[in-house]
């Protein structure tokens, strides 16, 4: 049964600097493309009650280059990632996971601070913001501070965001090197991941992998064994080491540990 | 009256355009004054005894039922009489219904809670543990051990097929709306005369039952003795409050407490000789039944009678059971039982092959079942069994042998299915049904009036189709009435692809009977002079079928639709991911009524096989769904669908309208065991499905 | 709150955090739109949010303050793709059809057939298997490309 909405209670944001100052008085989770906050509420599994709409926040959209750095303003939906020539030129892989998001509804709404902020394991940006060393934004009305995304996540669906705090941006350096994407999910669309691997083919390798451990992964004992030219059979051992699949309702942990060993055979012969 | 005929062309459909511009109004779209909300509070355990309940809630505004509510009898009136509308005492499966609560206002219906203690016992879940048998059937043709002994070689093995849901977008729902001291059902339901028996049997004399089927949002056998449940429960609420009560089920509810396909084990001991003649077959078949009888017995009573596989074998043994588990009933799902078995016997054909190192095509040619041919029952094939036509026209059409040879090393596999599909009740159950047509003059034409449901696949329009050709008027000037058991003839259920040569034939008996009556005049111009005209007509199966329901024997359908599958596919040598490329299907059912609904039926049915084989796995936990979300259940979307390539074969069956067999089932029964044979071609030892990478990652291969 | 509904001005009252849908069929009276699923996943409550594609059971009707929604009332029966729904047996039970029929709306004016199962993937239909989906979708942009 749907949670009673009558039980909620919604504040809307007209500005950064207001949504940043009721979050500093008042306990509100944010919303905004509501894709899976509100597949809580028609399921009445929603636990947050007071909410923070921050979906008029156009100051958030906005895709460009500060220096060499790239920086996509965390409201940014799939969809317009999909439309950027910014990230098409600078992040295709990011590109490439924003068509894989949903169908057209859910990219048309979903945005990639939300799918951030959400945290789950499976969040097809994750890896490869976690191996182009993404920076986030966090902005409380007091401060602002920015955490690598490597650092952002402390546990299964956790991490060092503030209550006070929004994301509002994610910065990316100019990445060097080949980028690869593939995502595993349960079917050729509409899929959440069971296994996610993104990878940057450099001077030094950059890997990290979704859905095989309680929170995105960066590989950086595979990485560090491919850079000092370990055999790729060795170096997949490594891989099943670092990573910590789980059986669950979408796939097992031996074929998430198989497949994981084979994107990165595949990467690396790519 | 001469006029270009309706039948065979594909005419603008009666459904008109309402379900394009969102006018055509579902259960869930209609409101009654005073209308209440209903919800079901089901069990949390899979097996044990209520110990108490407790409302944590204020009573005040709700209307609450439970088992003392029930006005007579607390029974789904189906095959066995086991099943309860509401717990007594004792639950035998999680989401069992136990309280019905009712409230005007949906937001404090959700937030009220009811807190049950049970007293556990331990549940029994693996159906080849269980020694409760809802129904056993043997069919025993010749003597099948003794010509095992006899053969060159015999093969083995064991198939395995999983739930699967049936997914209709529309969710199961209906209102019970207060009415002459009893209730009116309106509500997404396939079968109107099974739920107004349900209600009748719940609600005892004196209290008259109507119901009335809205616009049904896909039914695949879903909705065909499921309804029955939701329609009491909504009954008793509206009797108990005296208003209209609103029952639809959310996606989850919808899947963890309704029925599902039933999972099967199948098992297969062939004999052969060493040029690939089959000479003994013996099959076990066991379905899980889950905690009650429901349609259990007739599944596998169809379930068995395709067992053996559209071939011929002197020497045959097939035994079935349907057993209890603790887990929510299964039931009828599109194919009823024949996907089940039809996919354990085409692996097995392939795996037969592989034994005796011949071509799978090869194998089935020397097989299969022509004319004059018997079937495991017994039955004689007549002139329209079409194995060799629909086998042969497949692998011509795929170039079958040439792919064969040249997908063998790459990641490409190809691979066949040979099925079949008797239509209609099995054996005697279309002379016990009775089934019954209407046809009413109309001031402009007439009215079609049957208790054959639309849910999607086109009975409106194949019914009126007929009507028109037999009665030699325009088709606009046929129309269809709504089903309403208070206006319509009982037709029988809209199940076994019957709708159209059951139905469709009573339809057109009663169509020549009134252009007899009519005397040569139009409807209107007869209508004007004489005034109204009804004719009714039952159904007469053929007289030549003759069925003996205790040893097995006989006739099972009056015929078969006939299909053969090929499925080329990739698979992904990284991560087992299946991509289909391109699905054929060759299926002859008598003759298309309606060439472009026909089409739908056999395109829709071969993806649900598709869903069936590769994606669509259900994951029981404690007896019951755990997956029970559209994103964790996965149907296939545009981008898992392949090209399908359909041909349709025409082989008339006499004692249908214009020819017509049934069809709705039968494009259910192919693609799992194409798909799997496909993969087999590709080196992958399936013998279960679905067939997901991670099965596919785990299976041994074919050296 | 007011928002544009298939062109017309519109006022409502609600919560702000009703479903668009449940508004647009409860508030409104506008059932063409339908609920399949509450996950976002089946897309048969699609309309059109300021010309996209959108879950309505996913969006809080706040947030289409001052936005113009299409429903598939709004198409009024008067759009080429509803009768070809029909003809080309593109509807089958109709549940999905309305979402269907939206969704398919935002497809390139000169559709390869990826485009179109590309643009569909979102929206769930159990009847057809969708090739007779594509078939109405293509034959309205052979007939009609968009502007």
């Amino acid at each position: 049964m749907k949670t009673a909405v009558a039980e909620l209670d919604l504040k809307t944001a007209t500005s950064l600097d207001q949504a940043l100052a009721t979050l500093h008085s008042e306990s509100r989770t944010p919303l905004a493309g509501a894709t899976d906050l509100y597949v809580e509420l028609n399921f009445g599994t929603l636990k947050p009650r007071r909410f923070l709409d921050l979906w008029a926040l156009d100051e958030l959209r906005e895709i460009s280059f500060r220096g060499d750095t790239l920086v996509i303003g965390s409201l940014t939906t799939f969809t317009a990632l999909i439309r950027s020539p910014l990230v098409a030129t600078h992040l295709p892989m990011l590109v490439e996971a924003a068509r894989l998001v949903g169908g057209i509804q859910i990219q048309n709404r979903g945005t990639l601070g939300g799918n951030i902020a959400n945290a789950s394991p499976a969040g097809d940006s994750l890896p490869i913001l976690a191996a182009v060393d993404a920076v986030l934004v966090l902005r409380s009305a007091e401060s602002e501070r920015r955490v690598p995304l490597t650092e952002f996540y402390t546990g299964y669906r956790k991490s060092v965001l503030r209550p006070d705090e929004l994301i509002t941006a994610v910065e990316v350096q100019p990445v060097e090197g080949t980028q690869f994407f593939r995502k595993v999910g349960t079917r050729a669309a509409l899929a959440i991941s069971k296994v996610v691997m993104a990878g940057v083919k450099g001077a030094v390798p950059r890997i990290a992998f979704g859905s095989v451990a309680p929170m995105v992964l960066r590989a950086r004992q595979t990485e560090q064994a491919l850079a000092a030219g370990t055999h790729i059979e060795d170096v997949v051992r490594i891989l099943e080491r670092e990573i910590a699949p789980i059986d669950d309702l979408r796939s097992s942990a031996a074929y998430r540990r198989q497949v994981a060993g084979n994107l990165l055979r595949r990467f690396w012969s790519s | 009256m001469s006029q270009v005929s309706a039948v065979g062309r594909s005419v603008a459909r009666k459904d008109g355009i309402g379900k394009a511009t969102g006018a055509a109004r579902y259960a869930d779209d209609l409101v009654f004054p005073g209308m209440l909300h209903g919800r079901t509070i089901r069990s949390t355990i899979p097996c044990g005894r209520i110990r108490s309940i407790r409302f944590a809630f204020d009573p005040a505004g709700f209307t609450i039922v439970d088992y003392r509510d029930v006005p007579d009898r607390n029974v789904v009136d189906l095959i066995a009489q086991d099943q309860p509308y509401l717990v007594e005492q004792e639950v035998r499966h999680l989401a069992e219904p136990i309280l019905l609560l009712a409230h005007e206002d949906r937001d404090k219906l959700a937030a009220a809670r009811v807190e049950i203690e049970y007293d556990e016992a331990p549940p029994l879940f693996d159906p080849e543990q269980s020694s409760h048998v809802f129904k056993a059937i043997d069919i025993v043709k010749g003597n099948a051990a003794a010509a095992l002994a006899g053969a060159d070689q015999v093969i083995e093995g064991t198939y395995r097929t999983g739930h699967q849901e049936h997914i209709y977008i529309e969710p199961n729902g209906v209102i019970a709306v207060p009415e002459d001291g009893g209730v009116t059902i309106h509500g997404s339901v396939q079968c109107p005369f099974y739920v107004i028996k349900a209600v009748r049997c719940l609600l005892g004399p004196g209290r008259p039952v109507r119901v009335i089927q809205t616009e049904t949002g896909g039914g695949f056998g879903g909705k065909e003795e499921y309804p029955s449940m939701l329609a009491g429960h909504a009954a008793m609420l509206a009797l108990k409050s005296g208003r209209p009560v609103k029952l639809v089920y959310d996606r989850g509810e919808d899947m963890v407490a309704t029925t599902k396909r039933h999972p099967s084990i199948v098992r297969h001991r062939t004999g052969v000789t060493k040029d690939g003649r089959l000479v003994a077959m013996e099959v076990e078949v066991i379905l899980d039944g889950g905690a009650y009888v429901t349609l259990s017995p007739v599944v596998l009573s169809r379930g068995c009678i395709h067992a053996a596989g559209p071939y011929r074998c002197d020497d045959i043994s097939i035994r079935g059971r349907a057993v209890f588990t603790n887990t929510p009933p299964n039931g009828a799902f599109r194919g009823f039982g024949a996907p089940q078995t039809e996919f354990a016997v085409e692996v097995h054909m392939d795996r037969i092959a592989e034994a005796l190192g011949m071509d799978p095509v090869e194998l089935r040619r020397l097989n299969a079942l022509r004319p004059g041919d018997t079937m495991a029952t017994g039955q004689t094939l007549r002139e329209d069994a079409s194995a060799h036509l629909v086998l042969d026209a497949a692998v011509r059409r795929t170039d079958f042998t040439r792919k064969r040879e040249e997908y063998r090393g790459s990641n490409r596999g190809i691979g066949l299915s040979l099925f079949y599909h008797g239509a209609g009740f099995t054996g005697s159950g279309e002379r016990t049904l009775k089934s019954r047509a209407r046809l009413v003059l109309t001031p402009t034409g007439v009215r079609i009036a049957v208790g054959s449901t639309e849910i999607g696949q086109g009975t409106r329009t194949m019914h009126a189709q007929i009507v028109t050709d037999a009665l030699g008027i325009p088709y606009e000037d046929v129309e269809v009435a709504q089903p309403d058991t208070s206006r319509v003839a009982d037709s029988g259920p809209t199940v076994a692809s019957r709708t159209c040569m059951v139905v469709g034939k009573i339809l057109e008996e009663c169509a020549l009977e009134m252009k007899q009556q009519l005397g040569g005049l139009a409807p209107a111009e007869y209508y004007a002079r004489h005034g109204a005209l009804t004719v009714e007509r039952m159904y007469e199966p053929p007289d030549w079928i003759q069925w003996d329901d205790d040893t097995y024997r006989g006739d099972a359908y009056a015929t078969y639709g006939w299909g053969c599958d090929v499925a080329e596919l990739e698979v992904d040598p990284d991560t087992f991911e299946v991509r289909p490329l391109k699905l054929t299907t060759v299926q002859e059912f008598g003759r298309p009524i309606h060439p472009a609904l026909a089409r739908g039926q056999i395109e829709g049915g071969t993806v649900q096989g598709l869903g069936y084989a590769l994606l669509e796995r259900v994951v029981m936990k404690n007896g019951a769904m755990a997956n029970a979300q559209l994103t964790n259940y996965a149907i296939p979307t545009t981008l898992d669908t392949p090209e399908i390539d359909v041909v349709m074969l025409t082989n008339p069956y006499p004692g249908g309208p214009f020819g017509a067999k049934g069809l709705g089932e039968l494009p259910m029964d192919g693609p799992a065991p194409a798909i799997v044979n496909a993969l087999r071609h590709l080196g992958f030892d399936v013998r279960e499905i679905p067939a997901t990478p991670e099965l596919l990652a785990a299976v041994p291969t074919i050296p | 709150m007011n928002f544009l509904l298939n062109g017309v001005p519109t006022e409502v009252a609600a919560h702000p955090m009703a479903r668009l849908l449940d508004v647009l069929r409860e508030v409104c009276g506008l059932t063409g739109t339908k609920e399949g699923c509450g996950e976002g996943e089946c897309g048969a409550c699609t309309v059109l949010l300021n010309g996209e594609p959108v879950c309505s059971c996913l969006v809080p009707v706040s947030q289409v303050a001052g936005s113009e929604v299409l429903s598939i009332e709004g198409l009024r029966g008067e759009h080429p793709l509803q009768a070809l729904f029909m003809s080309e047996v593109g509807a089958q039970c109709g549940i999905c059809t309305p979402g269907m029929i939206l969704t398919a709306l935002s497809v390139p004016s000169v559709p390869t057939l990826d485009d179109v199962k590309t643009a569909l993937a979102g929206n769930l239909c159990r009847c057809t298997g969708y090739p007779a989906i594509y078939r109405a979708v293509m034959k309205w942009r052979a007939a009609e490309p968009a502007k």
